[in-house]
């Protein structure tokens, strides 16, 4: 296995991070070194288990499907970068 | 009157219920502290107010005859991925720079009920990712211990809760709050000579917490002892029916049941903890430490933890694989900066928003988890590293069958140098080798002081328990407090 610089960058546009074709140089040997090290996984026989889902035996609980706070328009747009007329404000997305 | 801040919880709850001092000249003492130390950059906010106003509040409610509250009056310093509401919480990111919360933490909320009041905000790793405290987006913090070999290198505090473990060596707070996802309390408490104690994951509320890896963050608290560790965690835990993990269980009276008392106790000694290369100083302190738990009357036993050397490399996908979705949500239109370029559209907006607002170690850990699930090596990386911690958690559950509690040492080695180890990734993972399998697990552990290296430099050993039994962890960990005697604190050069 084996990162090279275009699957840096496929990743990188998979996560939505801009990268230039010099960070994606840089990365592809640390991203190699670090996923080189975790294949040593691969040794383990997990043929039997189960993959964990939960660390502590927890139900799922289910709440009564009722509002509970409401009117918080103001609290949730406080923090946006641009909001317009009570609403999150983005680029054109559609011409 | 005496430096109170050389106080810790214990001792400030108990000398203001008494009236030895008031409150007021608590927080005001601390305050002080905290301005005289910007070289350590230990906090990115401080927030005298808020401390001040719980110190009046306490004042008032002693004069007025009223029942005090658990921690009335006591200023503590809270770690800066909790959210608090009016207050900047930046998870000590460019991304989050100037977010202000318009709501609590629960575990923040909780404090605040149980009457502290908050000193600031304190530096970490940015989104709590690192081990050493170099990937703030707001700077290194400094350790305030030094070597004692003449040199005057800049040592790291540990990480992520660098700067909860920083400002309480350096005596800035007498107790934080803490985070930890694979060793981020107990790895910085082993480095800087104080106490941490990482709770059974669900005991603490994650709600209002800036998520890292979900199925692993858990809070936690910071002091300088155990008792203090203990006063702390029983006000942060307990059920919140807003995060969907937690614990319906109520908290048990952990300080009031401590007991350094360990006759009919089994602890068990992991021989595969003995990694090679392992410092003798380490090895030596994990000796001293077994014989400080013989002569508190307990068993000693060696087990077998057979998957530990694959905790690392499973908690490296599991931890990425989480913090690629969890960041996800950092896009620039909800909170956050947003960095839009001329002509930018939708796609482009996130893309420069995520690459200008993320440092260089988040970027490499989302970029690591979105391979990690992506299309094809899901099963081959994920679904196998998920596997490996049910193993991982099946050893503790067999070593549970022969032994009560085991000792580990805390980390590999004595706190190292700032840019020591910055340019390789990998040997700074390396740094959590002792720390992460309890994480997976979700098991109790702590760190408490053990001795000082030959550089005069604090090292830790770590208790760790079965779930729920916070409770045997804090005595155990009292008991080796109790027997090492540990009282070495960093020369004030700040």
């Amino acid at each position: 296995m084996s990162v090279d610089t275009a699957t840096v960058k496929k990743v990188a546009g998979l996560a939505r991070i801009a990268i230039t074709d010099a960070d994606a140089e840089r990365l592809a040997p640390e991203l190699n070194n670090i996923l080189g090290w975790i294949e040593q996984l691969g040794e383990v026989d997990t043929s039997s288990v189960e993959p964990m889902t939960a660390v502590i035996p927890n139900k799922l609980r289910l709440r009564d499907d009722v509002v509970t706070e409401p009117d918080q328009r103001d609290a949730v747009l406080a923090n946006a970068p641009v909001a317009e007329h009570g609403f999150f404000a983005v680029p054109k997305v559609i011409e | 009157m005496s430096d109170v801040t050389n106080l810790g919880v214990a001792a400030l709850r108990d000398g203001i219920r008494l009236g030895e001092f008031s409150a007021r000249e608590v927080a005001d003492a601390f305050i002080v502290k905290v301005s005289q130390a910007k070289q350590l950059n230990a906090f990115i906010v401080e927030t005298p107010d808020h401390a001040i106003a719980a110190a009046r509040e306490a004042d008032s409610a002693r004069a007025s005859g009223e029942k005090l509250k658990p921690l009335a009056g006591v200023p503590i310093g809270m770690k800066d991925l909790f959210c608090t509401k009016g207050v900047q919480t930046t998870a000590a990111s460019h991304m989050l720079e100037g977010f202000k919360p318009t709501y609590e933490s629960t575990v923040s909320q909780k404090l605040w009920d149980a009457g502290a009041g908050m000193l600031g905000k304190l530096n970490l790793d940015q989104f709590a990712m690192g081990s050493s405290n170099e990937t703030s987006y707001f700077g290194n913090v400094i350790s305030p211990w030094r070597r004692k070999d003449g040199g005057n290198e800049a040592l790291a505090p540990g990480g992520s809760s660098g700067g909860s473990s920083a400002a309480i060596s350096a005596r800035l707070v007498p107790a934080a709050t803490g985070t930890d996802t694979g060793g981020s309390i107990r790895q910085p408490a082993a480095f800087t000579g104080i106490s941490g104690i990482k709770p059974t994951y669900g005991r603490c509320s994650r709600w209002g917490v800036v998520a890292f890896a979900s199925s692993l963050d858990q809070a936690g608290s910071m002091a300088r002892d155990v008792r203090d560790c203990a006063i702390m965690l029983e006000a942060m835990s307990g059920f919140d029916a807003k995060d969907a993990t937690s614990l319906n269980l109520d908290v048990p009276r952990w300080e009031e049941n401590l007991s350094g008392d360990l006759r009919g106790k089994k602890i068990g000694i992991p021989k595969e903890y003995r990694v090679d290369g392992m410092p003798s100083e380490i090895e030596a302190l994990w000796q001293q430490g077994i014989d400080w738990l013989k002569d508190a009357g307990a068993e000693i036993v060696e087990v077998s933890l057979p998957h530990t050397k694959y905790a690392l490399p499973a908690y490296y996908i599991i931890a990425p694989a989480e913090a690629s979705s969890n960041l996800a949500r950092y896009d620039g239109v909800r909170f956050g900066n947003r960095e839009l370029p001329a002509g930018a559209g939708l796609q482009d907006m996130y893309a420069a928003t995520r690459a200008a607002g993320f440092g260089p170690e988040v970027q490499r850990r989302i970029l690591i988890g979105t391979y990690v699930l992506s299309a094809g090596f899901y099963d081959a990386y994920y679904t196998q590293a998920q596997k490996v911690r049910t193993l991982i958690a099946r050893d503790f559950e067999r070593a549970w069958l022969q032994c009560d509690l085991l000792l580990t040492p805390t980390a590999p080695s004595a706190a190292f140098a700032l840019g020591e180890k910055s340019a390789d990734p990998l040997a700074m993972y390396l740094n959590d080798v002792f720390t992460v399998p309890s994480s997976l697990a979700g098991i109790p552990a702590m760190s408490v002081p053990g001795g000082l290296d030959a550089g005069g430099l604090p090292l830790g050993l770590q208790i760790i328990g079965k779930p729920l039994d916070e409770q045997g962890v804090l005595n155990a960990s009292l008991a080796i407090e109790e027997r090492a005697g540990f009282t070495a604190r960093p020369d004030q050069w700040w």
